[in-house]
């Protein structure tokens, strides 16, 4: 029988704009909170993994941490940068490789929509040339045909953004700490229709990172240690309909979402009826809704009745996206997946403050979604 | 405007036929009959390499739709200015038995778009000022007449 892992320390630096402060430094103030948070010494750390999409080289951090000689993996896989150095640190840790480990994700993002290069992801430039090479645009048209097959409406779609920017409001680190009405939502400037200015995330920065153990050493850092039972990863299939596709195929597969937090659960054997707390991608109203369903953690279609009646808000039934999520703390590429992690830590363990839900919640799940179709997701557990 | 006869295509191996009859180059596969587009020399479905060139059907329904209403970046953009910028559509088109293709949309106007109707392929302007033609689809005149 593999050994139990759990994360024994969580650290953040703030989600926003920081001026004159590089997303290294920022990794390296994550690290130290982390480690802090375990009363683990750098030194202890015997395996690190993290990365960022566009902020440096993770492993570079370790020259302000201190130059232990340990093995660092630097990771770059979009959006599932974050969870991929964690599928990484889990598979070290579950095998016997390691002991104490590190993980962490930041980015830091000029403002505006991000601007990748079709050259780089396998297309030809008149894709970008034309006026198609936007994330935008995609999840504008899934959430367009997704509310056209589900019911799903425009206030659903605001009150999902609204309620991100209610919880950001209790959130000290969070971005966006405005609260926002349904209507003000509604009222904002059409971005790509249905989704408006305020359904959208924007890139910015941040870093957060986390100190997991395994086994006896478990006992020894936490005081309440929150399980790790699973973190899956998967790419899309043939026939999902995902980012920069110049076509999609009329035969149709579940996505990568779908797969992930399909094996997810199993691997965790935890049933998404049993999940008390979830975060999932948001860099739009519309992928909450759809993620909801994706990750089996409702109906396709129920998502109008559990947004309407506040379901998802701190106080209902199976609140989502606890911190604020993508849209009230922006998008840091690199740090978005391990900040889901760190809010579902401080939820299970009591510890989150003017936005902690009551329960007690024993069981998290997170979701991250990216181009070009990938997705990770955990089920953590106290 | 396009000349009625000869248009420069943004893209090599994109669009074939005429300015007035333009036609998407696309592959299928031989051995599970998978149609993609563009062209690729494998098969995204069963790995297959024995692929052909396949001409796209010009008419389809209108399987989602988006309108762009702010100025993309540059790169990868043609066009740097965001000053005279006009939304405008986008879509994914099902062509019927093979593929759904993303394209530009004449129509920006989002009352004038809906599921299901019927569009066609045709040429525009390609952003910036290379004269190059891309490829769009238009909805097609007998639409009021097929959405029954």
């Amino acid at each position: 029988m593999t050994e139990d892992v759990a994360v024994v320390g969580v650290g953040i630096h703030p989600f926003g704009r920081h001026e004159g402060v590089t997303g290294l430094q920022m990794a390296a103030v994550a690290a130290r909170r982390a480690l802090a948070d375990a009363g683990v010494r750098w030194e202890e750390v015997d395996f690190a993994a993290g990365g960022s999409d566009a902020g440096g080289n993770a492993d570079t951090s370790v020259a302000s941490l201190g130059l232990t000689g340990l093995p660092f993996i630097n990771v770059k896989n979009g959006c599932a940068t974050g969870g991929s150095a964690l599928t990484t640190a889990h598979a070290m840790l579950v095998s016997g490789q390691a002991e104490v480990a590190l993980v962490v994700g930041f980015d830091k993002h000029p403002p505006g929509a991000f601007n990748p290069l079709p050259e780089d992801w396998g297309i030809g430039s008149w894709y970008g040339e034309t006026g198609l090479m936007l994330t935008t645009q995609f999840f504008a048209m899934k959430i367009q045909r997704y509310m056209a097959e589900h019911g799903i409406t425009p206030s659903t779609l605001a009150k999902v953004a609204s309620k991100a920017f209610a919880n950001g409001s209790r959130n000290a680190n969070a971005w966006r700490r405005k609260p926002l009405s349904e209507d003000e939502v509604l009222a904002s400037k059409m971005v790509n229709h249905p989704l408006t200015q305020y359904m959208f995330c924007s890139p910015g920065e941040g870093a957060v990172a986390l100190v997991l153990s395994r086994g006896a050493r478990i006992g020894e850092l936490a005081r309440t240690p929150i399980y790790l039972r699973s973190v899956a990863f998967r790419t899309r299939r043939f026939g999902s309909f995902e980012v920069f596709s110049p076509s999609v195929p009329i035969e149709s597969a579940p996505s990568a979402t779908s797969e992930a937090a399909a094996a997810a659960f199993e691997q965790a054997g935890i049933e998404p009826k049993d999940v008390d707390v979830a975060q999932v991608q948001d860099t739009e109203s519309g992928a909450e809704v759809m993620h909801m369903a994706e990750t089996g953690l409702c109906e396709h279609g129920e998502q109008e009745a559990l947004v309407q009646s506040g379901a998802t808000g701190l106080g209902g039934r199976l609140p989502i996206n606890t911190d604020g999520g993508c849209l009230a703390n922006g998008e840091p590429i690199g740090a978005s997946g391990l900040r889901q992690v760190h809010e579902v830590v401080l939820q299970l363990r009591g510890d989150a403050g003017d936005r902690q839900i009551p329960g007690p919640p024993r069981v998290g799940f997170t979701q991250v979604y990216g181009a070009p179709g990938v997705s990770a997701c955990t089920v953590l557990t106290v | 405007m396009l000349d009625q006869r000869e248009f420069i295509p943004v893209a090599d191996d994109l669009i074939a036929g005429t300015a007035q009859e333009p036609e998407l180059i696309g592959s299928r596969c031989r051995r599970c009959t998978t149609v993609t587009f563009p062209r690729q020399a494998s098969c995204p479905r069963c790995t297959s390499e024995d692929v052909e060139e396949r001409r796209l059907q010009r008419r389809g329904t209108l399987w989602t739709w988006t309108i762009q209403c702010f100025p993309p970046k540059s790169p990868p953009y043609a066009v740097a200015s965001g000053d005279d910028f006009e939304p405008y559509g986008v879509g994914y088109v099902e062509l019927a038995g093979e593929v759904r293709v993303e394209a530009r949309l004449t129509e920006a106007d989002p009352a004038r778009l809906r599921i299901g109707m019927l569009m066609e392929l045709t040429l525009i302007p390609a952003p910036g000022d290379s004269g190059a033609a891309t490829f769009a689809f238009r909805p097609a005149e007998d639409d009021e007449e097929a959405d029954r």
